[in-house]
């Protein structure tokens, strides 16, 4: 394989599975258990004991990020399957059934695009409240218009392809036309699109929980705990650098990974 | 080749590159159409082999290639697709893809070896010593920059003119190249032009370096066959007149016979022939020469008329169909149109692009409805009626088969899948017996069992085109509406398709429509012709009549167009 000559992309496999490792087995990563107090152990900095340090109650940093890798992901990974479910059904049906269907769609789309879609999720989880399925709610539907645009046009641009053509002329029914040709032509730029999304996911759904949105305690995720670390910043600063460290990594593994793959299809 | 010298005296020939290969034909000039007094060719290659690396291996593109070209020569450089023709002409001007290796050989242009020369030598010769045409007009022109513009860039970079001059240089470049009022055309921009005028551009472009040697690649086999005959004498005149020599790239030997003073053939990356164009169609040394002769639509007889039966299985009655154009406008691409095909004829249809080829056939095969007033029968039953389970039927009585087979095929399907698709959508049979149908379709068009657990990717164009072949015959159609079916293929395998065609039709007894932009094509494949232009019907007549004695002015016109009409020889 190609991996060894590119590094880069070596080092977002590696990512992608030390955080798959921490997401099924946080135990056998984290040093402690992430909830337990050590009163004789209160803010130390990073070291030998505590890679990460300790918080203003003594509780093992690392131990925490690492506990708290899988509900980042979840919300993260949630948040973009909701986008894709729902842009992918708005698309197909705007793009192969065209008509007013399709005008009233893309208008709606239209206004959702007009918001910054960090805008949009702060506003839909107030709305509903916080809690972490909420800003996964709150981020896929910020992030849905941009899905619906790219399955239409994807739709639109295979509709017209004479192999489209010519299984019509071949007796196939309009809805074996989408679902055999149409939607498993269509679907790999999306899958790659998704898995650069999931950064900018990540990033949002990150966000909302350093505002407050995400859940609530004892429950944490990265963002929850950067923000827990906030009043800190002056003595403690690790309290926060390395939850949003984990943010960024994750990030730029997400990317790398989907950056190649789209290289690789084309 | 590695220890064959590259003395200048005896380079007037191409060289002899193996053992088991048929000696070099070295024909004197008899007629002193080519000057043989030259001892320094202009361009030479001699033993060039290049190979292009990828991820699924290595191909050597060319094989010890040999080309000589003296000053003011007019070269054909003929092959079949995969020969070598394009990356032989690249590797001249050094814009090979990174992809590819010069493994070994020489190409001296004017007494200055090109390989291995930096590229900032190479430039100066590029437009200015060597001039390229390429093949595809419309991907060849910047589309936000004016004509004009491009014509002058070439002069500007060659220091040849600047400012305001460039612009009147370029005027006249586009003049010389034949464009009517290139004051204008010189402000427009590519997507204003036809294809014929787009590709004079390029020519004027080429021209404006006054190079000594023009590498025309397949310059007009984007073209219509009359555009391309204009194109073709309007070079040749050029050439002619200001000594510049020209490579002309084609897969055509009836282009190469009709344009060139020499001949070479390739075929896998070597030169196995190489003489004056008379001598090598009328008596081709090498077997693959052979091969492509008879490829190329020849003299082949006209089909007998089949006996008919009854009633005509279509008849279409005033077919009228208006589309709106840009800025509203109406277009009218087929006006009036009216034929009849008996059942186990074969109709063509011919006419240029835009004549409303595409139009009736979509008509036919009812992916489009005509305008008020016409209608087709099929069967005795007008098709713009029929709904549901009758127009279910209907789309299993008529298959279409498409121009490009690598386009209407979905890339994600494997050719047994593909051919079983129309039998699984018509619920013919259950999955055995449709898998046994699958294969022996396979068998009918000739395609390699082994071949069909392959994708189309995977499938080079002809085996494509046997599998939309095989797929339009699965339901068992009684009419095939062919639409260019083999005019994306190259010689011998448009041979080849073509013949299946006619096979099949004689032995199925199918009823064919048959598009087409090639008169001899049609002539091969056709019992009656109809001649389109602008949307109606210029002359109609049993194929052998129409070709013995046409009455219209623009079918002869069409005639006469043919490649290699004007020299070909006949072949028996």
């Amino acid at each position: 394989m190609t991996l060894p000559r590119r590094p880069g992309l070596l080092l977002a496999v590696l990512t992608v599975l030390a955080l798959a490792v921490c997401v099924l087995m946080p135990d056998v990563v984290a040093p402690h258990p992430p909830d337990a107090i050590d009163p004789a152990a209160i803010l130390r900095p990073p070291g030998a004991g505590h890679l990460f340090g300790t918080d203003q109650l003594g509780r093992d940093l690392f131990s925490r990020v690492v506990h708290s890798a899988r509900a980042a992901l979840l919300v993260a990974v949630g948040a973009i399957a909701l986008s894709l479910a729902g842009g992918a059904v708005v698309g197909l049906a705007s793009g192969f059934a065209g008509g007013w269907l399709d005008g009233l769609f893309m208008r709606a789309a239209d206004v959702l695009l007009t918001f910054p879609p960090l805008l949009l999720a702060l506003g839909v989880v107030a709305v509903l409240g916080s809690s972490a399925t909420n800003v996964a709610v709150a981020v896929g539907f910020a992030n849905l218009a941009p899905f619906a645009r790219l399955v239409r046009a994807q739709v639109l641009h295979l509709r017209g392809r004479p192999y489209v053509h010519a299984a019509t002329l071949s007796g196939v029914s309009p809805p074996a036309i989408l679902f055999r040709h149409i939607v498993p032509n269509a679907a790999e730029p999306v899958v790659v699109v998704a898995l650069v999304s999931l950064g900018a996911a990540m990033l949002a759904s990150s966000s909302l929980s350093f505002l407050g949105f995400g859940p609530r305690p004892p429950a944490t995720d990265w963002g929850t705990l950067a923000a827990a670390g906030r009043d800190y910043l002056g003595s403690a600063w690790w309290l926060t650098t390395f939850p949003s460290l984990a943010v960024v990594v994750t990030v730029l593994a997400a990317t790398t990974f989907a950056r190649a793959l789209r290289k690789g299809r084309s | 080749m590695t220890g064959n010298p590259a003395g200048s005296s005896e380079s007037s020939t191409p060289s002899h590159h193996g053992p088991s290969e048929p000696p070099p034909t070295r024909l004197p000039s008899r007629s002193g159409e080519f000057a043989s007094s030259a001892p320094e060719p202009l361009l030479s290659v001699r033993g060039l082999s290049v190979r292009y690396s990828g991820r699924t291996g290595a191909v050597l593109a060319l094989d010890g290639a040999n080309l000589v070209v003296r000053r003011g020569e007019t070269v054909a450089v003929v092959g079949a697709s995969g020969s070598g023709k394009s990356t032989l002409a690249r590797a001249v001007v050094g814009l090979l893809p990174p992809s590819a290796s010069v493994l070994e050989g020489e190409i001296v242009f004017g007494g200055q070896s090109l390989l291995g020369l930096p590229d900032r030598d190479l430039r100066a010769i590029r437009g200015r010593g060597i001039a390229v045409i390429p093949a595809d007009p419309a991907a060849s022109l910047n589309p936000v920059v004016p004509i004009g513009v491009q014509v002058a860039e070439t002069l500007r970079v060659h220091g040849l003119a600047r400012g305001r001059a460039a612009g009147r240089a370029a005027v006249d470049l586009l003049r010389t190249a034949g464009l009517p009022e290139p004051e204008v055309i010189a402000r427009c921009h590519p997507h204003q032009l036809s294809g014929g005028m787009r590709q004079r551009a390029l020519i004027a472009i080429a021209l404006a370096g006054r190079p000594e040697l023009i590498i025309a690649d397949e310059p007009t086999s984007a073209l219509d066959v009359t555009v391309q005959a204009r194109i073709l004498d309007h070079l040749s005149a050029l050439s002619r007149r200001s000594g510049t020599a020209v490579v002309l790239i084609t897969h055509d030997l009836g282009v190469a016979a009709d344009r060139a003073g020499r001949i070479v053939v390739l075929d896998e990356g070597r030169t196995v022939e190489d003489g004056p164009a008379a001598a090598v169609v009328t008596r081709p040394r090498d077997s693959r020469t052979r091969a492509l002769l008879a490829g190329a639509a020849g003299p082949a007889p006209a089909r007998p008329r089949p006996v008919h039966r009854g009633e005509p299985l279509v008849v279409a009655e005033n077919l009228t169909k208006v589309f709106t154009g840009p800025h509203r406008r109406a277009v009218v691409a087929v006006d009036g149109v009216g034929f009849t095909i008996a059942r186990g004829e074969t109709l063509a249809l011919v006419g240029e692009s835009a004549a409303g080829k595409s139009t009736v056939a979509r008509l036919v095969v009812r992916s489009l409805v005509p305008d008020g007033g016409g209608r087709i029968l099929f069967d005795g039953q007008d098709i713009a009626a029929v709904r549901k389970a009758e127009l279910r039927r209907f789309r299993r009585r008529v298959q279409l088969i498409f121009q490009d087979p690598r386009t209407c095929l979905d890339p994600r399907f494997c050719a047994a899948d593909l051919i079983e698709e129309p039998l699984r959508a018509f619920g013919l049979g259950e999955k055995p017996a449709r898998h046994a149908r699958v294969a022996t379709l396979a068998d009918l068009v000739a395609l390699p069992r082994s071949l069909l657990a392959r994708r189309p990717g995977e499938l080079s164009s002809g085996e494509c085109q046997r599998v939309a072949i095989a797929r339009a015959l699965a339901p068992g159609p009684d009419l095939l509406v062919c639409d260019e079916p083999a005019s994306s293929l190259d010689v011998r395998t448009q041979a080849q398709v073509l013949g299946l065609l006619t096979g099949l039709q004689d032995e199925l007894g199918l009823s064919c429509l048959f598009i087409a932009h090639d008169l001899a094509v049609a002539r091969r494949i056709a019992h009656r012709v109809v001649v389109l232009r602008h949307g109606r019907i210029i002359e109609e007549g049993a194929a052998a009549e129409i070709f013995r004695s046409p009455t219209d002015p623009y079918t002869r016109t069409l005639l006469a167009a043919i490649p290699g009409s004007g020299r070909r020889p006949s072949l028996k």
